[in-house]
């Protein structure tokens, strides 16, 4: 039925769209702060990320007429005159600026070994005269190393020289170009798409073990008198009010060689030595497990919370035997609980840092280990870039998974 | 009560119920019901009722006493084997299942045939008028369709027996009294076993065949409807179903069915004794306001009270008159609004008359 149009003056019109601008505005303003603060530490900082995993422009900074030169040079042969030469000069300017360590290390990453080779290049045009590395800088160069007569490290310079590249991906995942500029399998050592799937495992290992300690608990919590909940509660939120240092530090306690694990355990004869708790997989896994068990108990016990009893009753009334009917009912009731928790404590794990760095040794080392390894210590914050970068990709993928699977709307974290 | 065998269907003997071991919340309760029956459990919150519901279903333990269906004891027997159909104040309809999901449930529990099934729960909507629905989740329905579908569901599978745990109670008024014909419809039509659970008198008077009423773990009086309302055993039973005056006096005489109380302002008033012992001196009166009439009246009479008017109120079908005896006790009528109805100024003296027969005297202790 078309409906009397609703006719309203200018005055109330004007009035009208003012109210709903003043409400945008109200809804604006309430939200801004956390907008802002968003925005700066997590949009900006990740945006860099992303853009340094692959905007690499040291090498073209350093040796700008260089990589000009090489523009033209099809890879074939040696370079000619025209780019070895400026190359001399360029390395003689950077070793005078000091600067030529960098260019060393940055070629190093392209083709492991460059490193010395560049720095004593470098020491040795700069005694060398501008005037003479003008006249007959290729054959310096020449004399200086015999690796500057070989086309494939021109081919390494040329690649170190590109200011948008994939090679960090390239390495992230193990792989490397080949001469023929194809994608293979990394020759040399292959660490990180093991260290992925290790990270993922023990992720799923510490999700499994808290949604099989955390399950019963909030079941019990949720259907406990509120006086008991609330101070069984009060057990599961202490965690969360004492430093994460003193938490994990509280384990190499338990577990070192001399700790009360096997202190306890030599004392009551089960064992003659004690067992390598510390310093393991292991003990990653269990240290996180505990950590992060509460945000794996809080969103299943409010949903399970919100489940009414008579549900159960209702089908056990209804003839359904309890574990029957614990599936078939009250589990995709407490479903939105499972999966945000579950979600919660994955996602939180695969990037997780201080813990596994404190008590995991070398084998419980997880990616976020080495991505702060390259950060700190080799400098390499491309590859660390391209690291993390994976990593949000894997999490977003699973996401996105998990999405089709059982449906984003489902999550109910309180 | 009737042959043996049709009252012991169900049983309740002795059953008591504490919770903390100290208080009983169920204090020895007793019942019979017949098969078809359609009994109510009636009482103020934490009376007891749901306690002797839930110790039926099996979620709750029997502290002592037994409960018997057909003869067999079933306090033993896990809450999924008793066969008793459930409907819930909540309606505990399963919101991730569809409305023909959730009427198939217990029918796919007992692994009968999906195209059983399909057929029955076809049949059942029908029932409740709900056909179209069948696809829904319970989160689409009104309240009305709820409890319908929840209601079809505890008697899809024929349960022995179905228990109601204040069905209705989330409803308003005008569903709530539709649902009352709907379930008793259904009940005359399929002849099973209810007890009833409510608070609601009205509920419980016009859908019970009868209607035990609880008070502090006890029941006070197990009754059909009209004996429970024209005569009550006690005074809280007096009180609590329907409105009531209650004047308290002094017996001044003991005969075989009656006794005469000496009220506020002089007067002998002769009742019916309830449960007032030889021995006592002083009792409660009960009169219901319908059954008082205002002088100067046509209707027969055996007792008469002078009262001051207090006021007079308007309801609609009826008028309500408020008048006050000397010891202030206030005292109601209601008089159908027809022309007789008489008109007092304020203080003005009316006298008000009953019939033996409609007044009863109690022993003065009222809980």
């Amino acid at each position: 039925m078309a409906q009397k149009p609703i006719i309203l003056s200018a005055e109330e019109t004007v009035s009208a769209r003012r109210e709903l601008f003043r409400r945008k505005f109200m809804a604006f303003a309430f939200v801004s702060p956390l907008l802002l603060f968003l925005l700066f530490a997590f949009v900006a900082p990740i945006s860099t990320m992303l853009y340094r995993s692959f905007y690499n422009p040291t090498v073209a900074v350093l040796i700008p007429q260089t990589i000009a030169a090489m523009k033209t040079w099809e890879g074939k042969s040696v370079p000619g005159t025209d780019v070895t030469a400026v190359f001399a000069a360029e390395l003689k300017q950077l070793a005078k600026k000091r600067l030529s360590g960098q260019l060393a290390e940055a070629l190093n990453r392209v083709r492991p070994g460059l490193s010395s080779i560049v720095k004593s290049t470098a020491r040795k045009m700069r005694r060398a005269e501008d005037a003479d590395l003008k006249e007959k800088g290729t054959e310096l160069l020449m004399e200086a190393n015999g690796v500057w007569a070989e086309k494939s490290t021109w081919r390494a310079v040329a690649r170190a020289g590109k200011v948008y590249t994939v090679d960090n991906f390239l390495t992230a995942l193990d792989l490397e170009t080949n001469e023929s500029g194809s994608i293979q399998r990394r020759e040399a050592t292959q660490i990180y798409v093991a260290l992925y799937t290790k990270t993922l495992r023990i992720a799923l290992i510490i999700t499994v073990l808290s949604l099989l300690l955390g399950y019963p608990l909030a079941y019990y919590l949720a259907n406990a008198p509120s006086k008991l909940a609330n101070a069984l509660m009060l057990m599961v939120l202490l965690p969360f009010w004492t430093s994460l240092l003193v938490r994990t530090t509280s384990w190499i306690a338990l577990l070192q060689t001399n700790g009360v694990v096997n202190s306890t355990l030599i004392w009551s004869g089960l064992i003659d030595t004690p067992l390598e708790l510390l310093y393991t997989q292991f003990s990653t896994v269990i240290a996180m497990t505990h950590i992060l068990l509460p945000f794996m108990i809080l969103p299943l016990y409010s949903v399970m919370k919100g489940i009414d009893p008579s549900y159960m009753r209702a089908a056990l009334s209804m003839g359904s035997k309890p574990v029957p009917a614990f599936i078939r009912i009250y589990l995709p009731m407490s479903l939105p609980g499972l999966s945000a928790g579950a979600l919660l404590v994955f996602i939180i794990s695969v990037g997780y840092y201080i813990t596994p760095a404190l008590v995991g040794g070398t084998d419980g080392q997880m990616i976020s280990n080495i991505i702060a390894f390259h950060m700190q210590q080799s400098n390499n914050w491309e590859l660390a870039a391209a690291l993390g970068t994976l990593l949000l990709i894997l999490i977003v993928a699973l996401y996105w998974t998990y999405d089709r699977l059982v449906g984003a709307g489902n999550i109910k974290l309180g | 009560m009737s042959s043996k065998s049709d009252s012991s269907f169900l049983q309740f003997k002795n059953v008591k119920k504490s919770y903390d071991q100290k208080t009983l919340v169920v204090k020895d309760f007793n019942l019979d019901v017949k098969k078809g029956e359609f009994v109510t459990l009636l009482g103020p919150s934490g009376s007891g009722k749901t306690t002797v519901l839930m110790m039926l279903a099996g979620f709750e333990s029997i502290t002592s006493g037994d409960i018997t269906i057909q003869g067999e004891s079933i306090k033993r027997t896990a809450p999924y084997r008793r066969n008793i159909g459930m409907v819930f104040q909540s309606y505990a309809l399963f919101p991730h299942l569809t409305v023909s999901e959730n009427l198939g449930y217990p029918l796919s529990v007992r692994k009968l045939d999906k195209s059983d099934i399909k057929a029955k729960v076809g049949n059942y909507l029908k029932l409740i008028e709900l056909e179209a629905f069948g696809d829904r989740y319970p989160g689409q329905l009104s309240g009305g369709q709820r409890q319908r579908v929840a209601l079809a569901r505890a008697l899809i599978y024929e349960p022995r027996l179905v228990l109601m745990d204040e069905p209705l109670g989330a409803l308003d008024k005008k569903l709530r009294e539709q649902m009352q014909f709907e379930i008793s419809h259904l009940h005359h039509r399929l002849g099973f076993t209810v007890i009833y659970v409510t608070h609601d008198q009205t509920e419980a008077l016009t859908m019970s065949s009868r209607i035990a009423v609880f008070n502090n773990g006890v029941v006070q009086q197990c009754a059909p409807p009209d004996d429970l309302y024209e005569r009550p055993s006690n005074a809280f039973v007096a009180g609590f179903i329907g409105e009531n005056n209650f004047i308290s006096g002094n017996v001044s005489a003991h005969k075989k069915k009656t006794v005469s109380v000496a009220v506020p302002g002089g007067r002998k008033i002769v009742a019916q004794n309830a449960d007032v012992g030889s021995g006592e001196k002083n009792c409660i009166i009960s009169i219901r306001p319908e059954k008082i009439f205002i002088q100067p009246t046509a209707h027969a009479y055996d007792n008469e009270i002078t009262a001051k008017f207090v006021a007079r109120y308007y309801v609609g079908d009826f008028i309500r008159y408020n008048f006050r005896l000397a010891d202030r006790t206030e005292i109601t009528v209601k008089v159908l609004n027809d022309l007789a109805a008489p008109e007092f100024s304020e203080d003005e003296d009316a006298k008000l008359v009953w019939l033996t027969k409609d007044c009863f005297a109690f022993r003065k202790e009222r809980q």
